[in-house]
């Protein structure tokens, strides 16, 4: 499905489908790279967009965005992920990359937008504490200030990728008597301070994505302050804003059903009962995404005619994890009693797996995939969004 | 239909559980799957000593004539303590094969050891074309002179990187996918031109490809009547689906009251996440799935003790249900527990896996609910 395009804009897709033809890298094209590549592995593709002036189709262009109309971004958008390439960094690129060159100072920006752009700086997200999941509100890593630092405490949690991470940006308390909302503070800390500890949490499908960050007593210059004093809240619900636009996942989970019909053909034979069900179930999950790509496509439609999606990006994350749930336990299944295997984290070749080569990621992306609807904001609480937001109870 | 125990099988299931209290918590298990083999022989022997190993077995054949009921009871306390040892794969498949389709002689030869923890057994009888069919076997084994000669691959042998002899269907006569022509072999594991690459199962255990290549196997070997090997596999099914079955159910036990006990005490919005009623009535589901998946267990354990017709249709409709109920309870244990059920450290996600490894094992809840129809007579 296809918006309709303008000429210019149809040759803008073609020039963004030929880009990625002719300079995607190859060797970030691995059984699953999520995984599978390394820091420096994972920053190549993010390197050849930065040259092409194409790294942050977000931003404005002052601040070194490419300018594009919201359709155009929909268009790069929609390519990449087609082409399954691998999206920048987000929680760079996505997330404290607007929240700094909307809320932050001149000399925050001139510090740290360059090296978002140039991929130099790798940013990670303090926002989830032990006690404070789906009520974010709650954080407790406290901040006091100390001169002109700040002193820091306290336990992040789920932090993804904060192995590789030069920065964290961190929802910080600042004054512990207002309500919850309004005593919270958006602070920028160097992974290299003294007090920052990084601990691996693996998770139930042997991979390393996610980490406890522990601060102690971390000393946090004043000028990595955002915007104001305990005004950060105002500052993390823009970025959940950014965070929940892009999970409709239309690209990876077309992608997705089209390895899951490949596994079904080569290993479900036409005359196994089995077979037809498989019909029946990717044809559902067919429908499910041709229902919300229409969705996607309409919401885009209006929002480049300046109509407010509202809480669209809650539908499109309820919908757009639910069904990628659905294809990877379907794929997980397509492949009968090897689903039984997983691969050994980390990946090496010298580990034995059995089955078709396409069905090599099908357990590990099965398990991995049970937390879409728990991150990000759960799926329970986008449904609270709509319920008060939209149906107004 | 609620099944009163008697004093015997209250004293089988009281010590299993004070046995895996004392010695399987979630700590000694993890210690045990990261070890170099992923098994513990202690425990195994420890299980035999119980009395476990010879539970299921009939008294005529140095058994403790426990039959299915006394699987069903253990089974269910090793799905609470996510035991990885190979009891399904050594004590009912294998075991049960030998019990019901051996001869005296390999009864005698076998049973002893296996009651007494001395030998681990593995079944191989899935290939990488087969999915769930018992009969699509490919693997062939010719008749010279006093031994069969076995050639072809077996695919995800659970347990098999473990075990000290194997039971291998192979065809003898006919097609794949012919229901007569595949007959059961003892082949002993170490057997020169047998091989195994292992690898290891999303719920910790180890299994392999096994291939051979012109193994010999003397004829005395082939276990029970030649060409007639699905008949004895789909029995000893049952008797797994059944052992299955309680393991799935014991796990969702377990999954349901963690869930309980962690939504009475995790606080969100200053309020437990038990009090939120969109939570309530996903747990209430929770509990009824896990009651209809009990009495479903008890229904085909019972009907199994008694070797009821229609048992093998029975044991379909409870893999399915029982699969689904089980796949219901484990996402939501999962998404009630938040990003603490995806790690690797909290048992929730191990408990995940395992049903999910049983959603595979002999078949999956949609493949059984079609074999559940047709083995429908009336329809």
């Amino acid at each position: 499905m296809e918006l309709n395009l303008s000429s210019e804009d149809a040759a803008f897709r073609d020039e963004v489908r030929v880009f990625i033809a002719e300079n995607y890298p190859q060797e970030m094209r691995v059984p699953n790279p999520e995984t599978d590549l390394t820091k420096a592995q994972m920053l190549l593709w993010h390197r050849i967009l930065h040259k092409k002036g194409w790294i942050a189709p977000l931003w404005p262009k002052e601040h070194g965005g490419p300018g594009w109309s919201i359709t155009r971004r929909f268009i790069f958008e929609q390519e990449t992920t087609r082409a399954g390439t691998m999206p920048p960094l987000a929680f760079s690129v996505t997330m404290v990359g607007p929240v700094i060159y909307t809320f932050g100072n001149e000399a925050q920006k001139k510090k740290f937008l360059p090296r978002i752009l140039s991929g130099e700086d790798w940013w990670c997200q303090g926002y989830s504490e032990p006690g404070s999941g789906s009520d974010l509100a709650t954080v407790r890593t406290k901040a006091v200030r100390d001169g002109d630092h700040y002193i820091v405490n306290g336990h992040k949690t789920w932090t993804t990728l904060a192995q590789h991470a030069d920065w964290i940006f961190c929802l910080v308390r600042t004054d512990p008597s207002a309500k919850p909302q309004s005593g919270i503070s958006f602070l920028l800390i160097d992974m290299k301070s003294p007090g920052v500890t990084v601990r691996p949490i693996i998770t139930i499908d042997g991979s390393h994505e996610v980490n406890d960050v522990f601060l102690e007593d971390v000393r946090v210059p004043v000028e990595n302050l955002i915007g104001e004093e305990n005004k950060g809240w105002t500052y993390a619900k823009f970025l959940l804003g950014n965070e929940r636009t892009s999970m409709a996942g239309i690209g990876r989970s077309t992608r997705y059903i089209a390895k899951l019909k490949k596994i079904v053909k080569a290993e479900i034979p036409a005359d196994d009962p089995a077979h037809l069900e498989f019909v029946k179930d990717i044809a559902r999950v067919e429908l499910d995404v041709l229902a919300l790509e229409a969705t996607e496509l309409r919401v885009v439609a209006q929002m480049a005619r300046s109509i407010d999606p509202g809480p669209a990006a809650s539908l499109f994350k309820i919908r757009g994890t639910e069904i990628f749930q659905n294809i990877t336990e379907l794929t997980h299944r397509a492949i009968g009693n090897y689903g039984l295997a997983i691969r050994e984290h980390p990946v090496s070749a010298n580990h034995f797996m059995p089955g078709p080569d396409d069905g090599h990621t099908a357990s590990e992306k099965y398990l991995n995939s049970r937390k879409l609807s728990i991150y990000g904001g759960s799926n329970e609480i986008q449904r609270n969004i709509i319920a008060k937001a939209v149906l107004g109870l | 239909m609620d099944i009163q125990f008697t004093e015997e099988q209250e004293l089988l299931r009281s010590s299993v559980q004070r046995l895996l209290r004392d010695q399987y918590d979630f700590d000694a298990r993890r210690k045990i799957v990261a070890s170099e083999e992923g098994l513990s022989r202690k425990q195994w022997q420890a299980f035999a000593e119980l009395g476990l190993l010879a539970a299921p077995f009939s008294e005529g054949v140095g058994g403790l004539g426990g039959g299915p009921l006394s699987t069903m009871i253990i089974m269910q306390e090793f799905g609470r303590h996510l035991v990885i040892e190979p009891f399904v794969e050594t004590v009912v498949l294998a075991g049960g094969l030998i019990e019901n389709a051996g001869s005296p002689a390999q009864r005698e030869a076998y049973l002893p050891q296996i009651m007494a923890g001395e030998s681990i057994w593995a079944l191989a009888w899935a290939e990488g074309r087969s999915r769930y069919d018992l009969s699509n076997v490919s693997t062939t084994a010719r008749r010279q002179g006093d031994s069969y000669v076995l050639s072809g691959t077996k695919a995800a042998v659970i347990a098999a990187p473990w075990a000290d002899k194997l039971i291998v269907s192979a065809r003898t006569s006919g097609e794949p996918r012919d229901r007569s022509g595949v007959s059961l072999f003892v082949v002993d594991r170490h057997s020169a031109n047998l091989h195994l690459q292992g690898f290891k199962t999303i719920d910790g255990r180890r299994a392999a490809e096994v291939t051979l290549i012109n193994v010999q196997v003397p004829a005395s070997q082939l276990l029970g009547t030649e060409g007639e090997g699905v008949a004895a596999l789909e029995a000893c099914r049952d008797l797994a689906i059944g052992a299955l079955c309680a393991e799935a159910v014991g796990a969702m036990a377990e999954l349901n009251s963690a869930t309980l006990e962690y939504s009475k005490t995790r606080k969100q919005f200053g309020s437990t996440i038990g009090s939120f009623q969109v939570l309530q009535h996903r747990m209430v589901d929770m509990f009824i799935a896990h009651q209809e998946a009990l009495s479903l267990m008890q229904h085909l354990s019972l009907s199994l003790g008694a070797n009821e017709t229609g048992l093998s249709r029975l044991a379909s409709g409870a893999k399915s249900k029982i699969g689904y109920a089980g796949r219901f309870i484990a996402d939501q244990a999962v998404q009630l527990h938040g990003g603490m059920g995806m790690t690797d450290e909290l048992n929730i996600g191990h408990y995940f896996k395992r049903i999910s490894s049983i959603n595979i094992q002999f078949g999956d809840p949609a493949f059984h609910v079609l074999r559940f129809a047709q083995l429908d007579t009336a329809a």
